[in-house]
C-alpha cells in the first residue's frame, strides 16, 4: 500500500463542487455502493488516500488515511501482534476503513468489543465547504467540543468526507476457537447470559437450531471457557460471513434487514439469522416493508435495510418531521448545499 | 478571576413570570435572592452569578412548557444537575433562568433481562448502581462525585470515572435519549443497540447543555464482576511509576482501574487518613482487575510482574472489600489532602497520550521549580488524564497570575504532546481561552453552526463550552479557595 496524502486535492474538488453546488459521490472501495438510496453526483474518489498517519504500538491507538484498505490496515497491525477493537465488515479486498466508518455497521463482536463508532477517537475530515477540519483525537479521554467524529460514523458520508481516522487497538488474542451447539433459542439466550460476566465471548449467533459462540483471549481462559460451554467445535467462518454479510443465507433472494431489539425479545419469524446474543436480527423479506416495521414497533426496536431492490429506499425510515428537520439542520450545518453524498440516506440531502 | 455577576435587572414581562409560575408547581418557582443564591455557582465558586429565577418542574412535560415560553420571551435557559460539574458548566445566566432538573429523579424502568435501566435526568449515578445491585448488574460511569452526581449532569458532561478505561465513558453506556429542543418539542433518539439515523446522541452527549435538555436516558447496565482485587505498587521514583504505567498500557492488559500519585500527594493523603504508604516511596499506582476468577489471577500475575520489573519495591494486594477500601482511601481523599498543604489549589485537567507520561511530568517539575510553585499529581494515569494540583496563596500579591501562567503552560503542555485540554471536567466557561489553542477557526465555527441547528436563537446555556471566533487567550484549571473546595464532602479523583 502506498503512502500517499491527497488532502489538498480533496480539499479543493469538495470547494469546487460546493461553489458549483454540484453533488460529489464520495467512492472509496466501491464495494458499498449497493448499501443505502442509489448514489448520485459526480465520482470523487478517496481511494488514492492512503496510509498510516500515525501509529504507536505501545499506544494502542491507530491514525489511519480513509482511502487504506481494512486488509492492508490489519495487516499492518498484525505485524505488531495488534487487532482494531471491534468487528470491521467488509465487502471485498478494496473495502476501505474509511467506507467501513461512512456505513457504521459493526460484527458480530459488537455485544463484547464494542461498536464501531465506539473506537472512534477521532477524525479529520472535508466538510461541506471544502475546509480541512478535525475533531476529536488521539487520546482515550476528550471532552473539548462537540464529538463531531462520533457523528461521522455511519452517517454516510452525508456530512463530511473523511480523511482520517484515530482509531483504538488491542493485543490479538492469544486463542481462539469457535464453538457450536444445537438447542433452542430460549436455552441458548439463557446460556449466554450466565456466560457474559465469567467468559472471554467475542460472538454469539443462532440460526437454524443451532448456537455457534466464539472465544477469545488468553489461552488458559480460552481453555478453560470451552470446558464450561461445551458442545462441538464450530466452523469460524460462521463469525468472518456473519461480519462481511456473505454466505447461503445472505445471498438469498429478497430484501435483507437487520432488526435491533432488546436481546431477550422472541422471535419466531423464519428466514432469519440471530446475531449479537439477541441484539441483532437478521431478515430476509420479500415486497412490502410494512411488516418489518410493525415487527421493530413491537418490539420495542429499530430496523435498517441494508440491500433490497427498491433503491429509492433508504437504510433508516424517516423519523418524526421535527426530528427530520432537526436532522436536516445538522446535515446543512456541515454540508450548507448538499453536495456530499447526496440523496444517500434520505431525498434531497 | 473571581468574578460575580450581577444582573442588568431589565424586568421580565410580568405575563412571562405569570405564565411561568402557571406551569410550575406552587414551590417550583425560586425568585428571592435568598432562595436563588445556592443556585449562584457550581461545583467552580470562583464564577458566580445570581439567576433571576430558578425553575424546579416535575415532570418531563413542565420541562418542555417552560422551554416553550422562555424560547417564546427569549429568555436565556441553564439546566442544571446537582452542580457539581467543575468548569462552571452551570453557571447561570444573569439575564436567564436556572431550569433544576433535579426534581425529575424516578427511575422508570429497569429491565434485568435487557441490561437497561430508563432514567430521568435527576436520578443520582450511584442510586442507578444502587438499584441494579440486586439483580447483579452496576452502572459503570462512576466519576468521583457519584454519590451526589446526576445522570443528566453525566450526559452533559460525558462523565467519565475510575473504571472508564475498562468500561467507558457515558457516551459508551447510553443506549437511547429523550430530550427537548428550545421550543419545546420532545425527541426520542437511539434504541436497544443506540443506533440512530444520524449519531444526535454523541452531539448531546458532552454538550454541556448547550444543544437540548435531556428528560430521559436509557442506559446500559453491566453484570457485576464475580471477583476484584486491588494493587498498590511503590516506586523510589515518579519517572519510574509514570513508566510502569506506559508499560502496562503497552502489554495491552486493561485494568479496571490504573491511578498514579506523586510523593506530595503521597505524604498529604498519609497526614490525612492515617494510613501510611510504604517507607520511602516516591510514588504509588494504583490499579484494579476484575473477572471470573481465573482471568483475575492471570491478569494480576501480569500486572504485579511488570509493576517488579519496572522498579516497584513492594507490590500490595488487596482482595476483601475492607482492604480495598483502605487501599482506596488515600487516593478518594487525595484532593481534600492536599488542599491541607497550601490555603489555595488549583486543579488541572487535561490528557497525553499514555507515552508521554515521563516526559510531560519532568517537565511539569520543572515548570513548578521555574514558577516556584509546587504542583501535586493524583490522576487517571491508564487513560492519560493528567489532574496537576497547583498550591499556591490567593492572599499573596501576583501568585494568583503566576499559577494561571503556570496553569496555561501544563494545557500548552497537553497540545504539545497531542492531547487535549479537558480530559472530564469539561469547557463550561473555565476553558474557553483553551479552545482557542485547540480548534481552528473553522472547527471552532462548525461548533457554532451545530449549536445553531439544535438552539436556533442561542438561548440553551448561551456562552459556555465553545468561545466566539474574537476570544483567543489560553488559560484552564479549577480553582479552590481558602482550602475549602466545593463540595468537600465528595471523593474527588
Amino acid at each position: 500500500m502506498k503512502d500517499n496524502d491527497d488532502t489538498t486535492l480533496l480539499a479543493a474538488r469538495v470547494r469546487e463542487a460546493y461553489e458549483q453546488a454540484a453533488p460529489v459521490e464520495i467512492i472509496g472501495g466501491g464495494t458499498r455502493r449497493a448499501l443505502g438510496r442509489a448514489p448520485m453526483g459526480a465520482p470523487l474518489s478517496v481511494a488514492g488516500h492512503t496510509g498510516i498517519v500515525a501509529y504507536d504500538p505501545s499506544e494502542f491507538v491507530v491514525t489511519v488515511r480513509a482511502g487504506t484498505p481494512i486488509a492492508a490496515l490489519e495487516e499492518i497491525l498484525a505485524r505488531e501482534g495488534q487487532v482494531l477493537t471491534v468487528d470491521v465488515p467488509r465487502f471485498g479486498a478494496s473495502s476501505t476503513i474509511g467506507g467501513a466508518v461512512a456505513v457504521g455497521l459493526t460484527g458480530p463482536g459488537r455485544p463484547y468489543t464494542g461498536a464501531l463508532r465506539d473506537a472512534v477517537l477521532g477524525a479529520r475530515l472535508v466538510s461541506g465547504t471544502g475546509e480541512v477540519v478535525r475533531f476529536g483525537g488521539q487520546v482515550l479521554k476528550n471532552v473539548a467540543g462537540f464529538d463531531v467524529s462520533r457523528l461521522m460514523v455511519g452517517a454516510y458520508g452525508t456530512l463530511g468526507l473523511l480523511l482520517d481516522v484515530s482509531l483504538r487497538t488491542a493485543r490479538r488474542p492469544e486463542a481462539q476457537a469457535v464453538v457450536r451447539l444445537d438447542q433452542d433459542w430460549p436455552t441458548a439466550r439463557a446460556a449466554l447470559r450466565r456466560w457474559e460476566s465469567a467468559l472471554p465471548l467475542t460472538g454469539a449467533s443462532y440460526a437454524g437450531g443451532v448456537l455457534h459462540v466464539r472465544l477469545a483471549g488468553l489461552a488458559a481462559r480460552v481453555a478453560q471457557a470451552r470446558a464450561v460451554v461445551g458442545g462441538e467445535v464450530g466452523d469460524s467462518g460462521v463469525f468472518t460471513d456473519l461480519r462481511d454479510l456473505r454466505g447461503t443465507f445472505f445471498e438469498r433472494p429478497g430484501d435483507l434487514w437487520r432488526l435491533m431489539v432488546p436481546p431477550e425479545s422472541p422471535w419466531d419469524p423464519e428466514d432469519t439469522v440471530i446475531d449479537w446474543a439477541g441484539a441483532q436480527r437478521f431478515w430476509r423479506v420479500r415486497g412490502d416493508a410494512t411488516a418489518v416495521y410493525e415487527l421493530a414497533a413491537r418490539l420495542r426496536g429499530q430496523a435498517m435495510r441494508l440491500f433490497g431492490a427498491d433503491r429509492s429506499m433508504g437504510p433508516w425510515a424517516a423519523p418524526p418531521p421535527a426530528a427530520m428537520a432537526l436532522m436536516t439542520r445538522v446535515k446543512a450545518a456541515l454540508d450548507p448545499r448538499g453536495i456530499l453524498n447526496r440523496g444517500r440516506l434520505y431525498p434531497d440531502w | 478571576m473571581n468574578q460575580t455577576v450581577e444582573s442588568s435587572h431589565h424586568p421580565w414581562p410580568a405575563a412571562f413570570v405569570r405564565r411561568l409560575r402557571r406551569i410550575l408547581p406552587a414551590d417550583g418557582l425560586l425568585q428571592k435572592a435568598t432562595e436563588v443564591a445556592a443556585y449562584e455557582c457550581d461545583g467552580l465558586p470562583v464564577y458566580r452569578a445570581r439567576p433571576r429565577a430558578v425553575a424546579l418542574p416535575r415532570t418531563a412535560a413542565e420541562v418542555g412548557q417552560v422551554l416553550a415560553l422562555c424560547t417564546e420571551y427569549e429568555v436565556p435557559v441553564v439546566a442544571r444537575g446537582a452542580g457539581t460539574g467543575l468548569s462552571g458548566g452551570a453557571l447561570p445566566h444573569p439575564e436567564g433562568i436556572v431550569l433544576s432538573l433535579a426534581r425529575l429523579n424516578r427511575i422508570l424502568a429497569l429491565d434485568p433481562d435487557n441490561r437497561t435501566a430508563r432514567v430521568e435526568p435527576g436520578v443520582r449515578n450511584l442510586a442507578v448502581s444502587e438499584a441494579a445491585r440486586p439483580h447483579g448488574l452496576f452502572y459503570a460511569p462512576d466519576p468521583s462525585s457519584q454519590i451526589a452526581c446526576t445522570i443528566g449532569g453525566n450526559v452533559a458532561e460525558n462523565a467519565g470515572g475510575v473504571h472508564c478505561l475498562k468500561y467507558g465513558l457515558t457516551t459508551h453506556n447510553i443506549l437511547a435519549l429523550k430530550f427537548f429542543d428550545p421550543d419545546g418539542t420532545l425527541h426520542d433518539i437511539g434504541g436497544p443497540t443506540g443506533e440512530w439515523p444520524l449519531d444526535l446522541a454523541a452531539l448531546l452527549t458532552g454538550s454541556e447543555g448547550l444543544l437540548g435538555v435531556v428528560v430521559e436516558i436509557t442506559v446500559r447496565l453491566w453484570p457485576k464482576p464475580p471477583s476484584t482485587v486491588a494493587y498498590l505498587a511503590s516506586f523510589r521514583s515518579l519517572e519510574a511509576a509514570a513508566a510502569s504505567v506506559s508499560e502496562v498500557v503497552a502489554s495491552g492488559l486493561v485494568p479496571a482501574g490504573l491511578e498514579l500519585m506523586d510523593g506530595l500527594a503521597l505524604s498529604a493523603a498519609q497526614d490525612y487518613t492515617g494510613i501510611p504508604y510504604p517507607e520511602g516511596s516516591a510514588a504509588v499506582v494504583l490499579a484494579e482487575v476484575d473477572g471470573d476468577d481465573l482471568a483475575v489471577a492471570l491478569e494480576g500475575e501480569r500486572l504485579s510482574a511488570i509493576f517488579t520489573a519496572q522498579g516497584a519495591f513492594t507490590v500490595t494486594q488487596a482482595v476483601s472489600d475492607e482492604d480495598r477500601r483502605r487501599l482506596w482511601l488515600g487516593r478518594k481523599s487525595a484532593f481534600p489532602a492536599v488542599g491541607r498543604l497550601a490555603p489555595d489549589y488549583y486543579c488541572m485537567d487535561g490528557t497525553i497520550p499514555r507515552r508521554s507520561l515521563v516526559p510531560v511530568l519532568t517537565e511539569i517539575a520543572a515548570l513548578s521549580r521555574r514558577y516556584e510553585l509546587p504542583v501535586a499529581n493524583v490522576f487517571h494515569a491508564g487513560d492519560g488524564n493528567l489532574h496537576p494540583l497547583i498550591l499556591y496563596d490567593a492572599a499573596i500579591e501576583g501568585q494568583l497570575e503566576r499559577v494561571e501562567a503556570l496553569g496555561a503552560d501544563i494545557l500548552r503542555l497537553c497540545l504539545a504532546h497531542g492531547g487535549t485540554i479537558s480530559g472530564e471536567h469539561g469547557v463550561g466557561v473555565e476553558k474557553l481561552d483553551g479552545m482557542c489553542a485547540q480548534f481552528t477557526a473553522a472547527e471552532l465555527a462548525t461548533f457554532h453552526a451545530l449549536k445553531s441547528a439544535f438552539d436556533p436563537h442561542h438561548l440553551l446555556n448561551p456562552g459556555k463550552a465553545v468561545p466566539t471566533p474574537a476570544r483567543c487567550v489560553e488559560a484552564g484549571g479549577m480553582h479552590v479557595h481558602g482550602g475549602h473546595p466545593p463540595f468537600p464532602h465528595l471523593e474527588r479523583f
